[in-house]
């Protein structure tokens, strides 16, 4: 019964990457055509730092950037997309190893469910 | 150059180098900086978050693939995935305080290290080890699909790979990269764990050791999305075409053009950072 629910949890898991990975390159593939039609003109200065602006680092800001028609906030919202996908693997994990009742692995899920949340989260 | 030309170049480059690390094994993701820094002039602090992101993409994807075929231990990943993630945060919050030319030093030798790696044999498999306690208490023995049906194996030095986990996190926040190589060290090495199981397992951990020090990089302001976006299809074309590819290919060849490839990038990383150009 365990091995099969193993099983199971593995090809969940392998679909919801998949998936992921899928969705966040089709976003980031929209904003980009989007941006080069708009902007592929204009030259391109990514030599000096300057950190980027409110609009593509707030977690907000970029969904609000992106409904505005900013197409570069449409790429940074895929790149968000991205960047979620493992940690709603390891949240998906977290439901998987509380079916099988393993105390233990929720755990230590939970553990990096929060280190992974304070990172994408915590610092806004 | 405008920002289609840039953008046009930028995902060649990246196809490239997905492509050939997909063929290697190697993984793409540690010439695009040096790629982005050294040919193009980006800010290294940009091609770092860059290159970051593009390494959940490709790790995601060919993470979906292992898992399913069951060679990936999802408990020895989640276990040590505790401390890839603790070093990832350290490594980001260090890359946001150390000057760069520092930052390109430390990306030289990591590089170095990779092409001496290149040039090295794939390890064997160990039989007969003893289990470690720990690891019979946090389950982390498993099995694995062989031809002759599931082979079992167990774990050792659980408390030496979880260090040197702590270590590989660290690397990979700091310089952007999936440290899949270190990983594979930790797992293979220090836990004696079969080495498809070490290599399927790091894979499926470098998205999440990623992902924690994306997270910083983004609310730094570290990643462009107008250099990002480019890197990120390119690569994932590169290494979705180097993967149907890989039974053509001829792994001894690849290997030494990569390692002297990314040599001659460590050497020209440590210089221009010596020599404060970066």
């Amino acid at each position: 019964m365990k091995a099969w629910n193993d099983f199971r949890v593995e090809q969940i898991i392998g679909n919801l990457l998949r998936a992921g990975v899928l969705l966040s390159a089709v976003v980031v593939l929209t904003g980009g055509v989007g941006y080069l039609i708009g902007s592929g003109g204009k030259p391109a200065a990514h030599a000096a730092f300057h950190g980027e602006p409110r609009n593509y680092t707030g977690l907000g800001a970029v969904l609000g950037a992106a409904a505005g028609g900013d197409w570069l906030a449409v790429v940074q919202v895929g790149l968000l997309l991205l960047i979620a996908t493992p940690v709603a693997r390891v949240a998906f994990s977290l439901v998987a190893f509380g079916l099988e009742r393993d105390r233990t692995y929720m755990v230590v899920t939970v553990l990096v469910l929060a280190i992974l949340l304070y990172s994408v989260i915590g610092q806004h | 150059m405008t920002n289609l030309e840039f953008s046009a170049l930028v995902a060649t480059i990246a196809g490239a180098a997905g492509f050939l690390g997909a063929l290697t094994g190697l993984g793409g993701g540690v010439v695009i900086t040096p790629a982005l820094t050294l040919l193009l002039g980006v800010d290294i602090r940009y091609a770092i978050g860059a290159s970051l992101v593009s390494v959940i993409a490709t790790s995601s994807g060919a993470a979906a693939a292992y898992v399913k075929e069951g060679y990936s231990n999802i408990r020895i990943g989640m276990f040590l995935e505790i401390a890839t993630t603790i070093g990832a945060l350290c490594g980001a919050f260090l890359a946001t305080r150390i000057p760069t030319s520092a930052l390109a030093v430390i990306f030289g030798l990591m590089l170095l290290h990779s092409a001496w790696q290149s040039y090295r044999a794939e390890p064997d498999e160990l039989d007969g080890a003893k289990p470690d306690p720990l690891a019979a208490r946090l389950k982390l023995d498993g099995t694995y699909p062989t031809a002759e049906g599931p082979k079992k194996y167990h774990v050792r030095g659980v408390k030496a790979g979880f260090g040197l986990m702590f270590a590989a996190g660290t690397v990979s926040g700091l310089l952007g990269i999936g440290s899949g190589a270190l990983k594979v060290i930790a797992m293979d090495r220090a836990m004696r764990i079969p080495f498809k199981v070490s290599t399927t397992t790091s894979n499926f951990m470098i998205g999440v050791t990623a992902a924690a020090s994306a997270g910083v990089y983004l609310g730094r302001g570290y990643i462009d999305p107008a250099v990002a976006m480019p890197v990120v299809l390119g690569v994932l074309a590169g290494s979705m075409l180097g993967a149907r590819h890989l039974i053509s290919a001829h792994p001894k060849v690849l290997r030494l053009v990569f390692g002297i490839v990314v040599g001659v990038m460590a050497l020209e990383m440590i210089f221009n950072g010596f020599a404060g150009k970066i």
